[in-house]
């Protein structure tokens, strides 16, 4: 059941670190338009190119189309006119029963987290595993793991609403990336979380990133974006308004290191969570 | 590892929301105990409307000036024609003890005054399918008039003959009618609070899809769970109904004949029947319901 698609996920997180490589796209949209059966036009002839190892922020007003084009990404809606490929694959010819292997290769991130209720933080990012056949001894190398890379390890047990919204948040970021997925969708991962605790999410989402994995971010915290100085796509009503490199790349900032800047240019103390 | 993974899944979807589970089992329950008195109900009535079917028969009466081998001819002949299950002969004798023991005091002076047997030999006929006497006899004597010189009349006693057939069929189909009623009520029933309680699952369905799940890997938990509501609700359905029959049914069919008269399913059978429907009905079920939120 180990699928083939699942393999390039591996490979990709074998090199730790890696210099993003814009050649390769891993995120292309050509002039892809939604319109919804209401007749409202969430995502208007829209073209991007998202390369390997990039950070892209996707920003703008509420309703400017942001999560259509994350949900457009996943294939869990069908765009109503253009073409979307992900590492080269069109989506439109991903037949329905092959969806959920594309999604395997897609880690996603909601503002909302969409942990599963009845299941402990353990068996929560174990399920992603288990989705794509990972033997038992794999499952428990890897969760407990994948759980200490986010500060969660004490709370192996705990079921989700035991915990505060930003450790949700944190063990969703898990299952997303328990299987080092080459592209990670984040809608609003910190919408529902206060300054310091957002910066604490970022820093996690940057730090995947850090190793090799293409990451997109929707989000209305322009505060936020413009101090981390990413590739920033601005939508509004639907059409992309703006697409800049802003700011600086510094290839060689460690994670801890970004979060003392981000922390510093927010104004927050440097007290907050060990990572 | 698969077939374990699954079944630890469905066992924990049972415990952790063992409320709508619970309400299945509960509907699976009651539709087996229906069914299980139904079904026993059904077959007696279908039964005992056949017994009473089978009791169109036609007669053909043997002229008193018939040889033996003329006789036998005839009995070949009757045996010979298409939908005559059985042929019984009725000589002059027996015709006269049959006719004294249903009315002794009649026949007791009437066979004194008269000195002699008045009555014929006779062919008593049934029929394979009861609906299709007429054809036989009108193959034995068409238009009235005897295909054989032995033959002196062949009566079907056409009145009966249509009253009975009318009586039954009408009880036929009224039953097989409720049977089907009773079946689709059971189906919807069933169908319905499973609904609901995947209804309240359709959250985490989402979520599972998202994560890149199969629609089977999702499905067998929930199918798990449905054979296992079926088989727990199956259970003591049968339970119940196996005390109802001990306690109630048995002693009443000792001391009532007629109540064991009529063929009914054996109980082992109805068992077995009742646990497969129960299973299949809810599995079956839970996978379909189930289909409408895998849409994602």
């Amino acid at each position: 059941m180990a699928s083939v698609e699942a393999r390039p996920a591996a490979a990709g997180a074998r090199k730790r670190t890696r210099a993003p490589e814009p050649d390769v796209a891993v995120v292309q949209l050509k002039n892809v338009t939604k319109v919804y059966d209401g007749g409202s036009v969430a995502v208007d002839h829209a073209s991007l190119r998202i390369g390997r190892g990039e950070f892209v922020f996707l920003v703008g007003p509420t309703g400017c189309g942001k999560s259509t084009c994350i949900r457009l990404l996943q294939k869990e809606i069908e765009p109503s006119e253009g073409e979307i490929s992900i590492a080269g694959r069109m989506l439109g010819e991903i037949p329905r029963s092959r969806v959920p292997y594309l999604r395997r290769n897609i880690g996603v991130v909601f503002q909302d987290y969409k942990l599963l209720p009845n299941r402990t933080v353990y068996d929560n990012v174990a399920y992603s595993l288990q989705v794509i056949g990972e033997s038992r001894q794999d499952i428990r190398r890897k969760v407990p793991d994948i759980l200490r890379l986010v500060g969660l390890s004490t709370k192996l047990h705990n079921f989700p609403d035991e915990l505060s919204g930003g450790e949700q948040q944190r063990v969703s970021i898990a299952r997303a990336f328990v299987n080092h997925p080459p592209l990670l969708l984040a809608d609003e991962p910190t919408g529902n979380l206060d300054p310091e605790t957002s910066i604490g999410i970022m820093q996690l989402i940057y730090r995947i990133n850090r190793t090799g994995t293409t990451v997109v971010v929707a989000t209305h915290d322009k505060e936020m974006v413009d101090k981390m100085r990413r590739r920033v796509i601005e939508l509004r009503e639907g059409r992309i308004v703006r697409d800049e490199q802003s700011g600086l790349y510094r290839p060689d900032e460690s994670t801890t290191e970004f979060a003392i800047r981000l922390r510093g240019e927010l104004g927050v103390g440097p007290e907050g969570h060990p990572n | 590892m698969r077939p374990g993974f699954f079944l630890r899944e469905a066992m924990r979807g049972l415990r952790r929301s063992s409320a709508p589970a619970l309400a299945a089992l509960l509907t699976v329950l009651l539709t087996a105990l229906v069914l299980g008195v139904f079904i026993p109900i059904v077959q007696a009535t279908t039964g005992t409307a056949n017994e009473v079917r089978s009791r169109v028969v036609a007669d053909v009466y043997v002229k008193e000036s018939a040889t033996q081998v003329e006789q036998a001819e005839l009995e070949q002949a009757i045996r010979d024609t298409t939908g005559v299950k059985s042929v019984e002969f009725i000589s002059k004798g027996e015709a006269l003890a049959r006719a004294q023991a249903k009315n002794p005091k009649a026949f007791k002076a009437g066979a004194e005054l008269l000195g002699s047997n008045p009555l014929p030999a006779s062919f008593r006929v049934t029929p394979d399918d009861p609906d299709r006497l007429d054809e036989v006899v009108s193959a034995l004597a068409p238009n009235g008039r005897p295909a054989l010189a032995a033959i002196d009349e062949v009566r079907d006693r056409e009145e009966d003959t249509d009253k009975i057939l009318s009586a039954t069929g009408l009880v036929k189909a009224l039953t097989a009618g409720l049977a089907v009623l009773l079946l689709v009520a059971s189906i919807a029933l069933i169908a319905n609070t499973i609904r609901l309680s995947i209804y309240a699952r359709r959250r985490e369905v989402e979520v599972m899809k998202l994560v890149g799940a199969t629609n089977w890997f999702i499905r067998w938990p929930f199918v798990i769970e449905g054979v296992i509501v079926g088989f727990f609700g199956g259970l003591l359905a049968i339970l119940l109904l196996t005390i109802a029959k001990e306690t109630f049914i048995d002693p009443l069919s000792e001391r009532f004949e007629l109540l064991a008269a009529p063929e009914t399913i054996d109980f082992p059978l109805l068992i077995v029947v009742l646990m497969l429907a129960c299973i299949a009905v809810s599995a079956v079920g839970s996978g379909i319901t189930l289909r409408r939120f895998l849409r994602v």
